[in-house]
């Protein structure tokens, strides 16, 4: 079985909440629908307050190239525009809305019908997509019609869709592979014909047999030309862009180029979701699917929740907060963050809620760095950790630049593997961060 | 005996021959240094703090050695006692720059400020700042985690434990500017002395709406310009929900401080205040 060749760990999986079919998350009185995402500028608002919006409705425009449109996922009234805690603890615009009715705007088709015709030309897809304000749904919320818009004399050969999850604990991809696989598979046919290749390959990690077996069942019965799925070997970071299409293609990147470069497009498995909804159904990302699970939590489930509900309350739907919760993460256990709070909305880029007990909240006691070189065995970028912590703690910031620190993905499998407990990836983050502003700061001045 | 003086005769003529060399070498070669520059790199601190914008006092004395005038650099450490021993040398005359001082303008001490989570990351304000908003509610204020601390060269700031927030020494504190630019959330700030160390400041740097400022930090400055219309002395600005005291207009007559009702304002080194029938007596008298 396929996997890439560089580097990588296999952490223990617990995924609890498999094969438990999503529930819709319960719409609160109020919603804070979030105009920021994590990649680009915020949208600009187009409703003020006091008007009345219908579900679907647009209410945030794009602003500038990497910036996505942002559509009223419930029906009501616009109390405020303002600023609302996020999960990274800073205040960010969002509308903020008083739920009434579940009004939803004409032009979408509601109904589960699955409509397969599709006679639109490559840019009236992107297009719709665009005006859908579809991001990738695997964690970087990066524009999905800036990645299917290729870049002038460029030509994909292959769509490459990350159906890998390789983060333990989360399983809504996988779920939704389950329940919407066919829809799925037009989403794909849709996105193949939106960037002209006539191959994709879906690539699902093997712990997912159920959800193989099923889209290569619908393939066959179904007749979807063009699509294969390729079972992969379960390895931490293989959802990673540049690892999967290593996996698939057997091509790497170059360093700080596009997947673009050796003729592929990457797209998540959920973003291809929400493009069938929005091409086909004329329907924009007002939801997704997202997991609630830990270790003591009683219930862990997926959920398909409506953008701007705050997370406590679909916590609150799943059981509640187990007691000897001490962390919780939003996203997966590697690259999630800790919140700051329950309270903040539901983004487009949330993928979970982790609940971490106590027992193992805790960092251990850092020690020396004993020069094992477990680190530099397992980043899956072949970069050296130890030595670019070092030099982050040194500020040594063109040193840092010319070990190629802007490579990292943050997958965190340096920080996983040590030994010493060093804190890798936290130095190496900063020192990226850091390097990436120096970067710009000089592109600007030239 | 011989073979001491052959020995004698070949190391002089050798030592000769060398020197000779070495003259026209030294010659050809020489770099003229002003010799004004060691005088005044005796005159200065020889902190090598860099404050003065320099990479240490060399080169400040270079460079002052170099400038037609003084009006532009001025060495923190050493204040105007050193800037004006350093226009003696030179026969210039020095700008008068009153003394500064480092002012951390965060009052979100444990009791003002709650904290909602908790950090258990690395050590350090920048890896923290680069993280999240930070264990308040308030993603403005000092994280607390003391990269001033350490960036200090003169042991002149410390975390103090029981506030988690740092006090700046004012008799080491030499106004250098380092903790000024380590600070990820722009916090401290160099502020004139004042006379008697006496100095009227916003100790806060929320931005935030009065009511959320308020609801993470009871002593958050909320915006609300009541500062700003005592003054008599066009002293305070209002931006962004923040007001700011300007240090070379204020006159230091403490009436924006018993104004603002979050006490957000913080007059140091003052004596107590006269009780109010005082002061109206004194008025009639």
């Amino acid at each position: 079985m396929k996997t890439f060749r560089i580097g990588g760990i296999h952490p223990k999986e617990y995924k609890f909440s498999a094969g438990k079919r999503s529930q819709e998350a319960v719409i609160p009185k109020r919603v804070m629908i979030p105009l920021s995402h994590y990649i680009g500028a915020p949208s600009v608002p187009v409703v003020a307050k006091g008007d009345s919006v219908k579900v679907g409705q647009l209410i945030g425009k794009a602003n500038g190239f990497i910036s996505a449109n942002v559509h009223s996922s419930v029906s009501g009234k616009v109390l405020k525009i303002d600023d609302v805690l996020d999960a990274s603890g800073y205040r960010r615009p969002a509308v903020f809305i008083d739920v009434d009715d579940d009004n939803w705007i004409e032009n979408i088709i509601q109904s589960k019908d699955i409509i397969r015709e599709c006679n639109l030309s490559s840019e009236e897809i992107i297009k719709k997509i665009a005006d859908a304000g579809i991001v990738g749904l695997g964690g970087a919320t990066f524009p999905a019609h800036v990645k299917l818009s290729l870049p002038p004399g460029k030509k994909a050969d292959v769509l490459i869709i990350n159906a890998v999850e390789c983060e333990p604990y989360l399983t809504c991809d996988h779920q939704l592979m389950m329940e919407r696989a066919e829809e799925i598979l037009v989403g794909i046919t849709v996105s193949m014909k939106a960037i002209n290749v006539n191959k994709a390959i879906i690539g699902v990690e093997n712990n997912k047999k159920d959800a193989i077996e099923h889209l290569q069942y619908l393939i066959q019965t179904r007749s979807f030309e063009g699509i294969a799925v390729e079972p992969l070997k379960m390895q931490y970071p293989q959802g990673g862009e540049k690892q999967l299409i290593d996996s698939l293609i057997r091509k790497q990147v170059p360093s700080g180029a596009l997947p673009i470069e050796v003729g592929a497009v990457v797209q998540n498995v959920a973003t291809v979701f929400a493009i069938y909804e929005a091409v086909q159904k004329n329907k924009p990302l007002i939801e997704r699917m997202i997991t609630i699970t830990g270790k003591s939590m009683l219930n862990p489930s997926n959920f398909m929740v409506r953008l701007g509900i705050p997370l406590s309350s679909i916590v609150q739907q799943s059981g509640g907060v187990p007691d000897d919760t001490e962390k919780i993460i939003g996203g997966g256990p590697m690259m999630g963050r800790a919140l700051a709070s329950l309270d903040v909305p539901m983004a487009k880029g949330s993928a979970g809620v982790l609940f971490v007990p106590a027992t193992e909240s805790q960092r251990g006691k850092m020690k020396n760095c004993i020069r094992c070189a477990k680190c530099v065995m397992a980043c899956p970028m072949g970069l050296e950790p130890y030595l670019l912590m070092n030099q982050s703690e040194r500020s040594m910031w063109d040193e840092m630049e010319h070990n190629c620190v802007m490579d990292c993905i943050e997958c965190g499998c340096c920080s996983y593997t040590c030994p010493s407990v060093r804190p890798l990836l936290d130095h190496i983050r900063y020192g990226k961060t850091t390097v990436g502003g120096i970067i710009r700061s000089r592109n600007v001045k030239n | 005996m011989n073979v001491i003086l052959i020995s004698l005769i070949a190391l002089g003529v050798i030592g000769a021959a060398s020197a000779i060399v070495l003259f026209f070498v030294a010659k050809k070669f020489q770099v003229y240094e002003d010799p004004r520059i060691d005088e005044v790199e005796e005159a200065l601190p020889a902190a090598n703090c860099g404050g003065c914008g320099f990479p240490g006092c060399r080169a400040f004395a270079d460079a002052c050695v170099a400038a037609d005038s003084l009006d532009k650099l001025s060495c923190p450490v050493g204040g105007s006692p050193v800037m004006r021993k350093v226009a003696e040398i030179l026969g210039l005359s020095a700008a008068e720059s009153a003394p500064t001082i480092a002012v951390v303008r965060c009052n979100g001490t444990c009791e003002n400020r709650l904290r909602t989570n908790r950090y258990d990351g690395v050590n350090s304000c920048a890896i923290a700042h680069n993280l999240y908003g930070g264990e308040t509610d308030c993603s403005w204020g000092c994280l607390g985690l003391g990269d001033c601390e350490v960036v200090c060269p003169f042991d002149a700031i410390h975390v103090n434990p029981a506030t988690l927030l740092p006090e700046v020494d004012e008799e080491k504190c030499t106004s250098c500017g380092k903790c000024v630019k380590i600070c990820p959330k722009k916090i401290i700030e160099i502020r004139k002395k004042g006379p008697k160390s006496r100095r009227i400041y916003v100790d806060c740097v929320n931005k935030d709406k009065g009511a959320v400022a308020k609801k993470a930090c009871s002593a958050a400055c909320i915006g609300c310009s009541k500062c700003f219309k005592v003054c008599a002395h066009e002293a305070i600005t209002i931006a962004n929900n923040l007001a700011f005291i300007d240090s070379e207009k204020c006159k230091l007559c403490r009436k924006c401080a018993s104004e603002c009702p979050t006490n957000s304002i913080v007059e140091l080194n003052f004596p107590p205040r006269k009780p109010k029938v005082e002061l109206l007596e004194e008025v009639e008298n």
